[in-house]
């Protein structure tokens, strides 16, 4: 071959087009092959043990090919009040999540860089300690004898200890605190990109603070909200460690459910069945709001952040 | 002050005094989320019988009971070597997958990206059970070669996506330079490309030790007794009782994350000085 292209150039036109195409080809195949390590790890180790599981759930205790694990979610009452307690603790730690961290994004985005880089440190530090030591810190916290009702006490604001753990209050205050700088990344990423001279805009001709920032600003920062509303949803749905914790028996998730369904009873169909409708779950949250907005935006690789 | 709190706060005009609300907010949630982080640090180095903060006497009783248990001991090690273990597997496979779906650009590059992201969407629990299950059949459960596995393919998504956003801000250009001057592909990537986008690279590292380091779930099903991890031990410990030697572990794991953090700090910023 004379003419040697520069690499990754596609070559159009000349004699030798067609060839160079085809090494071009062959090369690009050659380096879509770096990633079949990558594929067979999380074939092998997720691919084939879950849809292992989804074919284990179809089938009863006898081992007759079956729907029994699926229609007893619908039989029982339990199950339905497990499902319900999952989507009302997600729900409820989302809310908790935009009505404390929307105005504090809001807070950081208006500050100087340099304040708001040290404002994010506040966000990051948590974000990088293990779940399972600020699980714990919240347990020494909110305890019977915990520093709340300790405080709460000797200043004499109440007298007898609060239930404040090992229960729903205590679930969602951790749960709050875990997911909160899952909503404040994007959050804040998408109202640093908003324009300042459009809210200059709305003041001069007449906005007031408020008006100016319900009709200008919070429109603009709906992507980064509605990208890290999904994110804490998500989470939420399949969340174990905290809520097996801080909840005490009292609120059982779907994840806490399989996972005593194995321990105690060994029974991989039944667990299986509950694993694979919160997956569809999980899917069909994920479904929809990438309906509402990209879902790679979601995921981090997006513009706003 | 007075001026401060009526001066404009935003391009709004609206002053400081009027959203003064928002930075006692703003305070509160600041507390709410460094606080609790950290709070069990002081607490662990109480000599008393229950936590308390802030001590009212200091002592390294809890380190002592810690350091002093083989059980807790081993439970460490076990944790410390898979994350090491999983950090070695992961980052170079997943680094390779970035580059092969950067470089190659087909059209079934963005299915495997997102083939390969799924273990992020995929509830841990569904993970969990399907391991532990498939393990029982190759015998892998309480190995270290089956903790390695499991965690390499929980760390695999964030590692891919760090080193994907290093590549597109990386000028490929570089690389066909080296490549047009005669230096071959894979010498162009370790000369030019790798050390440009090292900081990614790292960063990933690190993310696969702390996913791994952190993992409870999986672990729970799949380790045990020798090969407990400390996370699992810690779980276990906290569902029956509130043992204050938590305490100091706690502090220990939160140290040996931030020596994390921090070589990575040094190691990926040292090249841009």
């Amino acid at each position: 071959m004379s003419t040697h292209s520069l690499p990754g150039t596609r070559p159009t036109t000349g004699a030798n087009a067609a060839g160079l195409r085809q090494d071009d080809v062959r090369e690009r195949m050659l380096m879509f092959g770096l990633s079949v390590p990558a594929i067979l790890l999380v074939v092998v180790i997720i691919g084939i043990p879950v849809g292992w599981l989804f074919w284990l759930s179809l089938f009863n205790d006898e081992g007759v090919l079956s729907t029994s694990n699926y229609t007893r979610m619908i039989e029982h009452k339990s199950y339905y009040r497990i499902f319900r307690t999952t989507f009302n603790v997600s729900f409820l730690t989302t809310i908790i999540c935009v009505a404390i961290g929307y105005p504090f994004a809001y807070f950081l985005a208006q500050l100087p860089q340099k304040w708001a880089n040290i404002g994010l440190i506040a966000v990051l530090l948590p974000f990088w300690t293990s779940l399972l030591v600020r699980t714990y810190a919240w347990l020494v916290i909110l305890q019977r004898k915990g520093l709340i009702n300790q405080w709460g006490i000797e200043l004499g604001l109440w007298d007898t200890p609060l239930r404040l753990v090992h229960n729903l209050n205590g679930t969602l205050i951790g749960m709050a605190h875990i997911m909160l700088p899952f909503l404040l990344l994007p959050l804040y990423g998408s109202m640093r990109t908003i324009d300042q001279d459009y809210i200059k805009a709305a003041s001069n001709l007449g906005a007031s603070p408020f008006r100016a920032f319900w009709s200008i600003y919070f429109p603009l920062s709906l992507p980064g909200l509605f990208a890290g509303i999904v994110v804490v949803f998500v989470l939420c749905l399949g969340f174990f460690v905290t809520p097996a914790v801080l909840g005490g028996g009292r609120v059982i998730m779907v994840s806490m459910k399989i996972e005593t369904i194995i321990d105690l009873f060994y029974n991989f169909g039944t667990a299986s069945a509950l694993g694979v409708v919160l997956l569809a779950l999980t899917l069909l949250v994920l479904f929809i709001s990438h309906k509402l907005l990209r879902l790679d935006r979601i995921l981090g690789g997006g513009t706003g952040t | 002050m007075m001026t401060w709190l009526d001066s404009p706060a935003s391009e709004t005009q609206i002053t400081h005094r009027r959203r003064i609300w928002l930075y006692i907010v703003a305070t509160l949630v600041i507390v709410f989320l460094v606080v609790p982080t950290f709070i069990v640090i002081p607490m662990s180095f109480s000599a008393s019988q229950y936590l308390e903060f802030p001590p009212k006497t200091w002592g390294l009783r809890w380190y002592g009971n810690y350091f002093g248990s083989t059980e807790w001991m081993t439970a460490t090690w076990v944790s410390v070597k898979v994350a090491v273990l999983t950090v070695i597997f992961t980052t170079p496979i997943a680094t390779m997958a970035a580059y092969g779906l950067f470089v190659s650009k087909i059209r079934l590059s963005r299915f495997i990206f997102i083939l390969l992201i799924t273990p992020m969407m995929v509830p841990v629990i569904l993970i969990a059970i399907g391991v532990f299950f498939a393990y029982t059949k190759v015998k892998l459960n309480n190995t270290i070669l089956g903790l390695v596995l499991a965690h390499s393919v929980l760390a695999l998504p964030m590692v891919l996506i760090v080193v994907s956003a290093g590549l597109r801000s990386y000028d490929m250009n570089q690389e066909r330079v080296a490549r047009s001057l005669g230096a071959s592909r894979l010498k162009a990537f370790f000369m030019i490309t790798l050390p440009q986008i090292r900081f990614s690279v790292i960063t990933g590292a690190l993310l696969a030790f702390i996913v791994s380091f952190d993992e409870v779930i999986v672990a729970l099903f799949i380790s045990g007794g020798k090969m407990s991890t400390i996370t699992r031990s810690m779980f276990l410990a906290l569902r029956d009782q509130i043992d204050p030697t938590i305490a100091s572990i706690s502090t220990v794991m939160v140290l040996i994350t931030s020596v994390a953090l921090i070589l990575a700090q040094m190691f990926g910023k040292s090249k841009s000085k």
